[in-house]
């Protein structure tokens, strides 16, 4: 019979765990928070523009032996801006101007990558996340940079949810539109960063998007889908986790798919897009939306 | 644009003058030296557009406090890219903007903006006292949370735009009238000096037109200025004194019963324009708005998204 106390709490005993649990706490609560503003307003593509084009700024720290998260911080702080930028003066659709410029910087990345003789198991785990191999130093780092995002986004609370729901409005009243949008762009990049070690570059547009994507469907507040998206993301990472351990699979993907899942579960099951409340609709029963 | 139209609808030989705010004298870009000081909304010479299309050119224009203003004109005529100059939100690329005798975007906090309803998306979960709250963001400032004047605020203004009834309502699931009443409490809310509305009663049911004109009606008749753009050519004629005719450049503005005469709304409509037994019909107004402006979504079905 199996002890399924140990088989929680075993884990546990292992200081590689806990701290993994920790980071991936963090990693869902921030990815959470700013993910409810990249849902809201449609900017997943920015999200995984911002992730690939960070991989120059890791290859580049490697190189010169700095530390990764100030490499993989500009580089996204850099691309973030200078895609806000380009939409906001080129005469390009937006997308365009974010293909453009990320393929370039991951291309660079690649480039710089290529350059390295022997060992680079190091960077394969900034390519597809490693949170069982977080030390306490990058623990710390991810601490004090999570704290950075969730305060400001305290701190300009309204005048985030203004501008993103009516930036047209909310610019006409006197708020700093333009500054504000920026400002976002630079958190979303620090959240990639933040996120980067856990589930790797490739997959943290799932932790930035899934959770708040899901939690639209379920509710119909602002703070409660936030609320909602920080529960699914930290449960994902700490069930992901668990799973990956037992399974002896890699972590950040694991934690990815228990989103997805829960995700799937919303969109079966949710009170607006569930199958079983269409179904109710077209018999006639049940509130309709809409 | 190869050659300047001539911009005026009757040459004005009786400059206008502040005072004699219903002097039935039909103006086509009012002496920009002479209602100047009076004016809360005051543009000399204004054109702009987006990339290199332009959308309104030569506008003079000065609007007093205390007038309901309607601004027609056809599709693409430039009456919603006029109220975003007017709004700050469009930088002129040639003349001047002066809004509270201030230039553009100075005393923002004193303006409400309502955008068209297609820019607005309706799925964001939102509640209709939230959308309200937001017109009292700007002035309360960072970190400060609603106090109880705020919220009395919104309240009130969703008494008189009849929706204290639906405050937990998320906004995807409003009509389209309950949907402007909404805008409108918003704007209401922020206790405005200056209302910019972009199609304030495009798409609503006979009974929420009357209401919020009324609305409107009483803050005008307490000194506000508001500015409204609408293709409702009775309505305009009907509940706005003032109507400001446009399509690109200036066609005519000045009292409602003068500007609206088939003569300037055929030069404002063009071919588009029917008259029949002295009402008249404006034909292209199928799909009623401007195309989207560069960065612009445009929610065409917030239901069902």
């Amino acid at each position: 019979m199996i002890d399924l106390g140990a088989l929680f709490l075993d884990p546990l005993g292992h200081g590689f765990f806990v701290r993994a649990i920790a980071a991936g706490t963090l990693v869902g609560v921030v990815c959470a928070v700013g993910g409810t503003y990249v849902v809201l307003k449609g900017l997943a593509f920015i999200g995984d523009a911002v992730s690939h084009a960070a991989f120059p700024g890791v290859v580049a720290s490697y190189l010169l032996g700095g530390p990764y998260l100030v490499g993989a911080g500009i580089a996204a702080v850099v691309t973030a801006v200078g895609i806000g930028w380009v939409s906001r003066r080129a005469r390009l659709r937006a997308d365009t101007a974010i293909g453009v410029l990320f393929a370039g910087a991951f291309a660079l990345g690649i480039l710089l990558f290529s350059t390295i003789r022997g060992y680079v198991g190091d960077l394969f785990s900034f390519l597809f996340g490693y949170l069982l191999a977080i030390g306490p130093g990058d623990l710390a780092a991810l601490a004090v940079l999570s704290a950075i995002v969730l305060a400001v986004v305290a701190v300009l609370w309204k005048e985030l949810l203004y501008s993103t729901f009516d930036p047209l409005g909310a610019a006409a009243s006197g708020l700093p539109v333009e500054a504000l949008e920026y400002l976002f762009l630079a958190l979303i990049a620090l959240t990639i960063v933040i996120s980067l070690q856990a589930v790797g570059i490739i997959l943290v547009v799932a932790m930035l998007v899934t959770p708040a994507a899901t939690a639209q469907l379920l509710t119909v507040r602002f703070a409660a889908m936030m609320g909602l998206a920080i529960v699914l993301g930290v449960a994902s990472a700490v069930i992901g986790l668990y799973v990956s351990y037992w399974l002896d699979v890699a972590s950040g993907a694991t934690i990815v798919l228990v989103e997805t899942s829960f995700f799937l579960l919303a969109l079966a099951l949710g009170p607006r897009t569930g199958l079983l409340s269409r179904r109710r609709a077209a018999a006639g029963v049940g509130p309709t939306i809409g | 644009m190869t050659e300047p139209e001539a911009r005026g609808f009757e040459p004005h030989d009786h400059p206008h003058h502040p005072d004699e705010r219903h002097l039935p004298v039909l103006e086509a870009g009012v002496d920009p030296g002479h209602a100047h000081a009076h004016a809360d909304v005051w543009l000399s010479d204004v054109t702009a557009g987006y990339g290199d299309r332009v959308a309104v050119e030569h506008i003079d224009l000065a609007i007093e406090p205390g007038t309901l203003l309607a601004v027609v004109g056809p599709n693409g005529a430039g009456k919603s890219t006029l109220v975003k100059v007017m709004a700050g939100l469009l930088r002129p690329w040639t003349g001047r903007v002066e809004i509270l005798r201030a230039p553009a975007g100075r005393e923002a906090h004193r303006i409400a903006y309502v955008p068209q309803a297609e820019l607005v998306d309706w799925a964001f979960p939102v509640t209709v006292r939230d959308v309200v709250m937001m017109g009292r963001y700007p002035a309360l400032g960072v970190l400060r949370r609603p106090r109880a004047a705020d919220h009395r605020a919104v309240d009130g203004a969703l008494e008189q735009v009849g929706m204290a009834g639906h405050r937990g309502t998320q906004i995807g699931s409003l009509s389209g009238g309950q949907r402007r009443r909404v805008f409108l409490a918003r704007a209401l809310a922020a206790e405005p000096d200056v209302f910019l509305l972009d199609e304030p009663v495009t798409g609503v049911d006979a009974t929420t037109q009357e209401d919020l004109m009324d609305i409107l009606e009483a803050q005008a008749r307490r000194g506000k200025t508001i500015v409204a753009t609408t293709h409702d050519l009775a309505c305009a004629a009907q509940r706005f004194q003032r109507v400001l005719a446009i399509n690109r450049t200036v066609i005519a503005h000045g009292p409602s019963s003068l500007v609206l005469d088939p003569d300037v709304l055929a030069r404002t409509y063009g071919g588009h324009l029917l008259v029949l037994g002295g009402q008249a019909v404006v034909l292209d107004d199928a799909h009623h708005h401007d195309e989207a402006a560069p960065g612009e979504a445009h929610f065409h079905d917030g239901k069902g998204r």
